[in-house]
């Protein structure tokens, strides 16, 4: 969580020295600067998760060397899991906690022209993304681990993907159901590669 | 206000000296070293010290090949697991410490968020004259520079007060005045704040309800501060006043001022713990020169039985607590059985040695958490209950001061099995801390706002 929180401050602080040097008052260029931005945080944040990794891995050997069997009382797929989870529920909560805080509060939702269902559709979104976060950390610990750089390169590429479908944020039968595939997808892959198969289901 | 400056009057000192965190184990390793350079039966004592001075729960295979393979041992093993237990120990304490210094935090935060009493100003200390109100902004850095230099000077003085009457052992005097302030603390505070509490939810209380609950409250805290109670009541207890204590300060110390005064307090313990001649580190080194811990208001252990306070402690009274507190133990570990052997393995052992040695033997066994003091619950919820206030708006701050706080204290404890003895707490998780603030505040804050009115997803 620290990580993420540490890479979200790097990208958050290119995007305000962008956001300064440039025009005001050029909507279009705001936005632009704004998906330049998202790229940026995307990018910082699996750099950051690699780092993590890195750290994990040293930390992982240092267990190894002083346990009594040789081996590191946390398995490295744990790990995994555990820091994709924490990844996911930073960045949910950083997304969605202020939404539920004005929730509480007197409000119309959408009453100047927006869609009605922000609330709602924010919801499934973060639930969205704490899941794919938690999956593409074990993927990505894997590829790591195995030097598979082609999967590497596909968590990264369908995170930058997620981010961008929600780009077409309005317009939600074309974000919200693109993104759930990609959940589902990438569940299925980080099943099959912590190991389990259809033989472990049915045992 | 006058009576606020009265109370804080002696509410100040109990905050000066609570800002160290030390490791348990710092008594017993001198021995240890000794131990190993004795005969065999030293070598047995060292060995048993060490076992009883670590966690539980690893150990139990290895108790049970103690107890067979009796004397001779490998120095390289001793070595080795000595290690590993530290990292053991460390990670557990770690967790340990994690939970009241969360509890302390969400009771603070709550409390700011939803009553509006504690945000409002109504009047300053009287440690902080300076008023932050002048038009500019030159005058208000000065006159919040000033304050901490006078916040800070009286808490010097309050802390070098308090060591020179521990080292002339004037500990009748300390007592009172600990017995003093957390009795201002217990009844006071908490009847300020239980009434705005009711205020807030628009409850209504009698008069005689209301002295009744305070009346009892108050009494159980001080029989379980200062004298014997379960061990999760004096923590919650200790929790409850360190969250009372930073809510004073959040109320009374104005923005700029609470911001240059954590910084400037985190230096100071950096100082005070580290420097050869520092108070805090004088008062720690004279507790542990006489084996004495150090007084039970100003610490929080993660587990501990005060039993040995003591001056002669008997084996038999030290039997049955000892009993009790392991089971408490047991209860909360999975394996029952291997640690309910080791409890009686302890048992039988403890008449067998001499009357010197099962004293030290008590008191190494009991000392087995990692104390942080006090001082630092209160200036880590300031920092968060601060950020919960005055940030124009949001969990994402108040959210990544916690985080960065706990990331911090995890280094500290880090740092604290790697080194040994007793560690400054607030320096690296404050500085954190303020780092984040200041940056969620200001960067992070406009770019999340702009995604999220745009439902944009990174």
């Amino acid at each position: 969580a620290f990580f993420w929180l540490v890479s979200l401050l790097l990208a958050s602080l290119i995007w305000f020295v962008s956001v300064h040097l440039s025009d005001r008052e050029d909507a279009k260029l705001q936005y632009g600067l704004l998906v330049f931005g998202a790229a940026v945080s995307v990018l910082l944040q699996e750099a950051f998760r690699f780092a993590y990794f890195k750290l994990l891995k040293k930390a992982d050997e240092g267990l190894a060397t002083i346990s009594e069997d040789g081996r590191s009382p946390i398995s490295l797929r744990q790990m995994a899991y555990v820091s994709g989870l924490s990844f996911g529920i930073i960045s949910g909560v950083f997304s969605v906690i202020n939404i539920l805080a004005d929730s509480i509060g007197p409000g119309i939702v959408g009453i100047h022209g927006d869609s009605p269902y922000y609330f709602i559709t924010s919801a499934f979104l973060t639930m969205a993304l704490v899941l794919l976060h938690t999956f593409w950390g074990v993927i990505f610990f894997d590829a790591c681990e195995k030097r598979r750089y082609w999967c590497l390169g596909l968590v990264v590429a369908s995170h930058l993907l997620t981010s961008g479908l929600t780009f077409l944020n309005p317009w939600y039968e074309a974000s919200l159901v693109p993104i759930f595939i990609i959940t589902l997808c990438t569940g299925l892959w980080a099943f099959f590669t912590a190991g389990g198969s259809f033989r472990n289901i049915l045992k | 206000m006058i009576a606020f400056m009265n109370n804080s009057d002696s509410e100040e000192e109990p905050c000066n000296e609570r800002t160290s965190l030390m490791s348990a184990e710092s008594p017993p390793v001198p021995s240890y070293q000794d131990g190993l350079q004795a005969s065999q039966a030293g070598e047995v004592q060292a060995h048993r010290k060490r076992r009883t001075g670590s966690s539980r729960s690893p150990n139990n295979i290895a108790d049970g090949d103690m107890s067979d393979s009796g004397v001779p041992v490998r120095e390289s093993a001793l070595e080795n697991e000595e290690e590993e237990l530290t990292l053991k120990y460390g990670a557990k304490h770690v967790i340990m410490l994690f939970v009241p210094v969360t509890l302390c935090m969400i009771v603070v935060v709550a409390t700011i968020k939803s009553v509006r009493f504690y945000t409002e100003k109504n009047g300053q200390l009287i440690y902080t004259p300076f008023s932050e109100d002048t038009p500019s902004v030159g005058q208000r850095l000065l006159n919040s520079v000033l304050n901490t230099i006078i916040m800070i000077s009286v808490i010097v003085v309050m802390t070098v007060f308090l060591v020179l009457l521990y080292k002339y052992r004037c500990y009748k005097f300390i007592h009172g005045w600990l017995i003093l302030s957390s009795l201002m603390l217990l009844f006071l505070f908490t009847y300020i704040y239980l009434g705005e509490v009711l205020k807030t939810y628009n409850v209504a209380m009698d008069y005689p309800t209301l002295f009744l609950v305070i009346w009892n409250f108050g009494a159980v805290g001080m029989i379980c501060i200062h004298w014997k109670g379960p061990l999760q009541l004096q923590q919650a207890y200790l929790i409850m006043i360190s969250a009372l204590m930073a809510l004073v300060f959040i109320k009374y110390l104005p923005e700029w001022s609470a911001w240059v005064i954590l910084g400037a307090i985190s230096i100071y313990d950096l100082m005070a713990v580290l420097c050869p001649k520092g108070p805090l580190r004088m008062l720690v080194e004279t507790a542990q020169e006489r084996n004495e811990p150090i007084f039970p208001a100003l610490i929080y252990s993660s587990a501990m039985m005060w039993t040995v306070g003591m001056a002669k402690p008997d084996t038999a009274a030290g039997g049955p607590s000892q009993q009790a507190w392991d089971a408490a133990e047991d209860g909360r570990e999975n394996h029952r059985s291997p640690s309910h052997t080791d409890s009686q393995m302890l048992e039988t052992r403890s008449p067998a040695p001499t009357r010197p040695m099962t004293s030290f033997e008590e008191l190494e066994e009991e000392e087995r958490g990692v104390k942080l003091g006090l001082g630092d619950f209160i200036f880590y919820s300031v920092l968060v209950g601060k950020a919960a206030a005055t940030a124009s708006g949001d969990w994402n701050t108040t959210l990544a001061c916690f985080v960065a706080i706990l990331i911090g204290l995890c280094l500290t404890l880090l740092l604290l099995a790697v080194f040994k003895k007793a560690l400054p707490a607030l320096p690296i998780s404050i500085t954190f801390g303020l780092v984040f603030y200041f940056s969620t505040d200001n960067l992070v804050r406009p770019f999340m706002d702009t995604l999220a009115s745009h439902q944009l997803y990174i």
